[in-house]
């Protein structure tokens, strides 16, 4: 049953967040009953629990959620887990008694009460986690769902610059944080809260101990808002105010002292620990309370003030004793109390006031007695007044702060700096009082104030008669449960000690006075120069915020530009260099670590022939390179030269399949690039600009590159070359291609039968690249100098103007008559050589991808002898009918086998007789190559048709353009 | 033989290496054709070279793996050959694409400043 409850604390406000969000959009009641029946389901059920709790033992539901990585679903509630529960639970649910009140019926209430249920939910989370992963999880979503909280009302700036601080910070924060607790983790061997409890001494003794301790007091801190951190929390006060409320009383910056004193046990009394948190603690102290002084708006004040309150639970908790631990957490459950009612006290008087700013508020009391007497209390409950919880906990404070724990100077000046924050906490309380129910009213206030409604005050009149009742008979009251949190921290430790108010003229009494009094009379002093000061003497100017903004720009403006400029993808030279250089240094790296070697296996020829031929090839390729940017027909020139040599090597070295392909997709790709050459702008070597050093030394470092990848790749593959093969996977082709694949020709064989689903794949991405060619090509429009006519077909249209024997247009025409009469009658011949490249494929050189390639350039060469215009008048082709016919056709095939129960693509093979031909091998690798046939066709085609018909477009373009500039002539004269 | 080949393919690769780091598109284009070549003969090579022994088996289709040349890399840069043909396709229409949209053959699409 308890385990029930447990789990229903966590995961019901999850769920009800997810109602609220399905509701109506006008259902702000409804919404509200929603949240606050779960936030008072939360409460009774943890409330339900307090009998096992206080016997001693926790209570602990888990789950196994990754095992193999000591992750479990692990929920735990002792009595510092139970007294924060109960905390969260109660004072969510009057914070929502609240909202309803506060919260405009403009603004959208489900959002409100989803992000508010799952800040809640996630607050719960991380007071009941057994597990310290569990822990960071709810931890981080608790920083996420504050971050949606305090943007909430995301129109306006400062919201969402507060929202982004407060997760910028808080979430760094809590990586820190897990990476702690990865350490923690791995000294201790388990995630395990018990574990983790129960290994202090193993912790404080590791190695890792100390940067353990920082990347967790890194996360603590944040979150708490302790200096140097402390920027965020007065940003988040754009937030609404029963957020501000809950956010400073019972959540997010009590999140960070909850885990200091969850871990307390294993993390503190040493000395890295002491003097961090010590100094954290007293600097956050001192400067928040100073700081709160200064503030004009009333919820800076505040903020400032829970800085400060929280920097002296940090103290507390600093010095390792556990009487002062006791004194922190009783610290923490007052703080709360308090400053959640003065929050939304902040809220009553905004809203009803219609401002916050002190310098406009005076004199309120006679308009709002009873809010103001509420205010008053809980003010001196800040303060520490006597007779109010405030005071009880600040006197166990001071006692600590007396007593000497550690041979520091940290130590010997914590009593002063304990008396001085709290001088200063009673000057700013005073001054929130006088300043603004005190005094002569103002003629007027931006709305006219009076009580609010009944319900709306109150949870702050429970709060504030809760701080009196505690500060009256704490021992009766809060005493129990107190301890009962207390011992679940120290276990045995925990020490005798005294709730009482009265415990004679002590030390710790005199400090009180002293405090009392020296911060009333500073206000007496001092009290008009605050009222109008515009920033804070001596530390106004230095803000943390400001240095936030700075990093803030330096990493996501300066940073950012810098690496866009480096490696930024908008220049592509600079990353091409880096990719070179980066697979030269990946291809050395081996070399150099294991040195490069040179065998004596060879073919044992030398043949000047052949190194005639590659003479010319090299020559070719680097004559290609050169040309290449002025004199782009002589580059592609070259560079079929260089092809045709690579071509002629693959003959020569008993390659005659990689031969035929070549030699093909040699001729497509030549018609290819000729045809685009058109579309580039013209380039002249007299227009060349002469080069500066920096331009000299840019090539010559390109230069460099390239020698060295050239160099590279010599030496490997000669490295290789002359070593004798090992044993490879060929002999298994070679001996298998006839007996299991029905092929003499083993490559083949590969292509469409052992290897026949990478052939698969390989024509599908032929496909994809034909049509994606395609598609690119149909919206594609020319750089306005392209438009014209070419060059020499305009010289040719005006020599025909001026002839009067010849038509215009007549010489263009004309062009390659003779060849492209012979181009027409070759189409049979070409079709006839496809179909035997194909035919033959199976047994001997040749196969689909070169018949296919073959059959295309038949196609492109119609293009070339007719024209667009005639071959499209007389030839249908429908290249993407081919495309998708043949992987049609070459899947099918595959999936033949899988019907006569064997796997996909599985060959069957026969002979069979046909007539007049002889004897043809009919494999079912035969149907799959024709679909590879088919498939190279159409997209081959489609590719060159789609770029070979971009000559009618661009006349339709310049058709277009001088239609419209006659319209224009036109309309100008007219 | 060789020494040959490899030289050529350092030359090949050398200059495919160069074109592929200058500004223009179409020299782009022509270096890594100039590249692919240099691959394709590189990845080829790796089963070692062989004069007079295709990998086409005689009738009946017996014969010892010795006698033949390595299939394997062929089979390997057929595929590379169809392949590079297909993105030298398409990075040439690619090209000439962003050529009419940015008015500029520049590999950024902008003249450099």
């Amino acid at each position: 049953m308890e385990f029930y409850s447990l789990s229903s604390i966590i995961v019901l406000p999850f769920v009800a967040g997810l109602a609220a969000i399905l509701l109506p959009s006008d259902s702000r009641t409804p919404a509200t009953w929603l949240a606050g029946a779960t936030m008072a389901i939360c409460l009774v059920l943890t409330l339900s629990l307090y009998p096992s709790v206080s016997s001693g033992d926790p209570i602990r539901y888990r789950i196994e959620w990754i095992p193999s990585l000591g992750l479990d679903f692990t929920l735990r509630m002792d009595g510092l887990a139970w007294i924060f529960a109960t905390l969260i639970s109660g004072i969510g649910f009057l914070v929502v008694v609240y909202t309803r009140y506060y919260i405009s019926p403009e603004d959208p209430v489900r959002r409100f009460y989803l992000f508010f249920l799952a800040f809640a939910g996630s607050m719960l989370g991380v007071v009941l986690s057994g597990n310290l992963i569990l822990l960071v999880v709810f931890w981080e979503l608790t920083s996420i769902s504050s971050f949606l909280l305090i943007g909430y009302w995301h129109h306006n700036q400062a919201a969402r610059d507060g929202a982004r601080m407060a997760l910028t910070i808080t979430a760094i924060g809590g990586l820190a944080l897990l990476a702690g607790v990865l350490i923690i983790g791995h000294i201790v061997g388990s995630y395990d809260l018990d574990a983790v409890l129960g290994s202090g001494d193993a912790i404080r003794t590791s190695g890792l101990y100390v940067p353990a301790l920082l990347l967790v007091l890194l996360g603590t801190l944040t979150k708490s808002a302790q200096f140097p951190f402390h920027f965020w929390l007065p940003n988040a006060m754009a937030a609404p105010t029963p957020v501000s409320a809950f956010l400073h009383s019972a959540t997010m910056v009590k999140a960070g002292v909850f885990l200091m004193a969850r871990l307390w046990p294993v993390l503190s009394d040493t000395h890295e620990w002491f003097v961090i948190l010590g100094l954290a603690g007293m600097i956050s102290l001192v400067l928040g309370a100073y700081l709160a002084m200064f503030q004009q708006d009333l919820k800076g004040l505040l903020a400032y003030s829970t800085i400060s309150h929280l920097g002296l639970i940090t103290l507390l908790l600093s010095l390792g004793s556990p009487l002062a631990a006791v004194a922190a957490i009783f610290h923490m459950l007052n703080h709360a109390t308090f400053k959640a009612s003065l929050f939304m006290a902040a809220g009553i008087i905004d809203h009803e006031a219609g401002t916050r700013d002190l310098r406009k508020l005076s004199g309120l009391f006679r308009f709002m007695p009873i809010t103001g007497t509420l205010v008053m209390v809980a003010s001196a409950a800040m303060a520490g007044v006597p007779l109010l919880n405030g005071f009880l906990s600040k006197e166990m404070f001071f006692a600590e702060a007396v007593r000497t724990h550690a041979d520091s100077w940290v130590d010997t000046v914590a009593p002063y700096a304990a008396v001085l924050g709290s001088a200063l906490a009673v000057t700013y309380s005073i001054r929130l009082i006088h300043s603004i129910f005190l005094g002569v009213p103002p003629e007027s206030f931006p709305r006219q104030p009076h009580e609010p409604p009944f319900w709306m005050r109150f949870p702050v009149m429970f709060l504030v008669v809760a701080c009196l009742v505690v500060g009256i008979i704490p021992g009766l009251t809060v005493g129990p449960f107190l301890h009962v949190a207390v011992s679940s921290v120290l276990g045995p430790e925990t020490p005798q000690y005294s709730l009482a108010v009265w415990h004679g003229f002590t030390l710790p009494l005199a400090m009180s006075a002293l405090a009392l009094a020296g911060g009333a009379l500073l206000y007496l002093g001092a009290g008009d120069y605050l009222e109008r000061a515009e920033r804070p003497l001596l530390f106004g100017r230095i803000q943390g915020q400001r240095i936030f903004e700075q990093v803030m720009v330096a990493i996501s403006w300066r940073g950012a530009r810098f690496i866009e400029d480096v490696f930024g993808t908008r220049r592509l030279q600079p990353q091409m260099r880096l990719l070179a250089a980066a697979a030269i240094a990946a291809g050395a790296l081996p070399l150099a670590v294991s040195g490069l070697g040179f065998g004596a296996h060879g073919s044992g020829q030398a043949d000047f022939v052949f190194a005639g031929l590659w003479g010319t090839g090299m020559v070719c390729a680097v004559a290609a390179a050169h040309q290449a940017k002025f004199h782009r027909l002589a580059a592609l020139v070259l560079l079929g030269g260089t092809g045709l040599v690579t071509c002629m090597t693959f003959i020569w070295l008993s390659a005659p399949d990689l031969a035929a392909t070549q030699l093909v997709v040699e001729i497509v790709t030549t018609v290819l690039i000729l045809l685009g050459l058109r579309w580039l702008p013209k380039r002249s070597e007299a227009l060349l600009e002469p080069r500066g050093i920096l331009d000299r030394a840019r090539r010559f470092r390109d230069l460099a590159i390239a020698v060295a990848a050239g160099v590279g790749m010599t030496a490997i593959s000669y490295a290789v070359m002359t070593r004798p093969p090992p044993a490879t996977i060929a002999d298994f082709f070679i001996e298998k291609a006839y007996s299991d694949g029905g092929g003499r020709n083993v490559v083949n064989v590969i292509l469409v039968d052992f290897r026949g689903f990478d052939t698969l794949g390989e024509i599908t991405v032929l496909g994809i690249v034909a049509l994606t060619v395609f598609a690119l090509l149909r919206r594609f429009r020319p750089a306005p100098d392209n438009i014209e006519r070419p060059e020499q077909q305009r010289i040719q249209w005006s020599s025909d103007e001026q002839d009067p024997d010849r038509e215009a247009g007549a010489t263009a025409a004309d062009y390659l008559y003779v060849p492209s009469v012979i181009m027409q009658w070759m189409f049979p011949v070409v079709i006839v050589l496809a179909a035997y490249l194909f035919l033959r494929g199976h047994d001997a050189p040749g196969g689909g991808f070169a018949a296919g390639v073959a059959m295309a350039a038949g196609f492109i060469l119609q293009y070339m002898a007719g024209g667009t215009v005639w071959v499209e008048d007389r030839l249908r082709i429908l290249p993407v009918k081919w495309i998708g016919g043949g992987l049609l056709l070459a899947a099918l095939t595959g999936a033949a086998s899988m019907l006569a129960g064997k796997a996909f693509l599985t060959s069957y093979f026969s002979y069979a007789e046909l007539p007049l031909i002889g004897k043809l091998p009919m494999a079912s690798a035969t149907l799959f190559d024709l679909g590879v046939f088919g498939l190279v066709v159409g997209a081959t085609v489609l590719m060159l048709i789609a770029i070979a018909h971009q000559s009618i477009r661009r006349l339709r373009a310049a058709r277009l353009e001088e239609e419209r500039q006659t319209v224009e002539e036109r309309r100008r004269w007219s | 033989m060789e020494l040959t080949l490899a030289t050529a393919i350092g030359v090949l690769a050398g200059s495919g290496v160069w074109l592929v780091l200058r500004p223009r598109t179409y020299q782009l284009v022509i270096g890594l054709s100039l590249l692919s070549y240099a691959v394709n003969l590189f990845i080829f090579s790796m089963g070692r070279l062989r004069v007079g022994a295709a990998p086409v088996l005689g009738e009946g289709g017996a014969g010892v793996a010795a006698d033949y040349a390595d299939p394997v890399p062929q089979a390997l840069v057929l595929t590379a050959i169809v392949i590079g043909f297909a993105t030298t396709a398409l990075l040439l229409v690619v090209l000439i694409a962003a050529r009419g949209l940015t008015g500029s053959d520049h590999v950024d699409g902008r003249e450099s400043r």
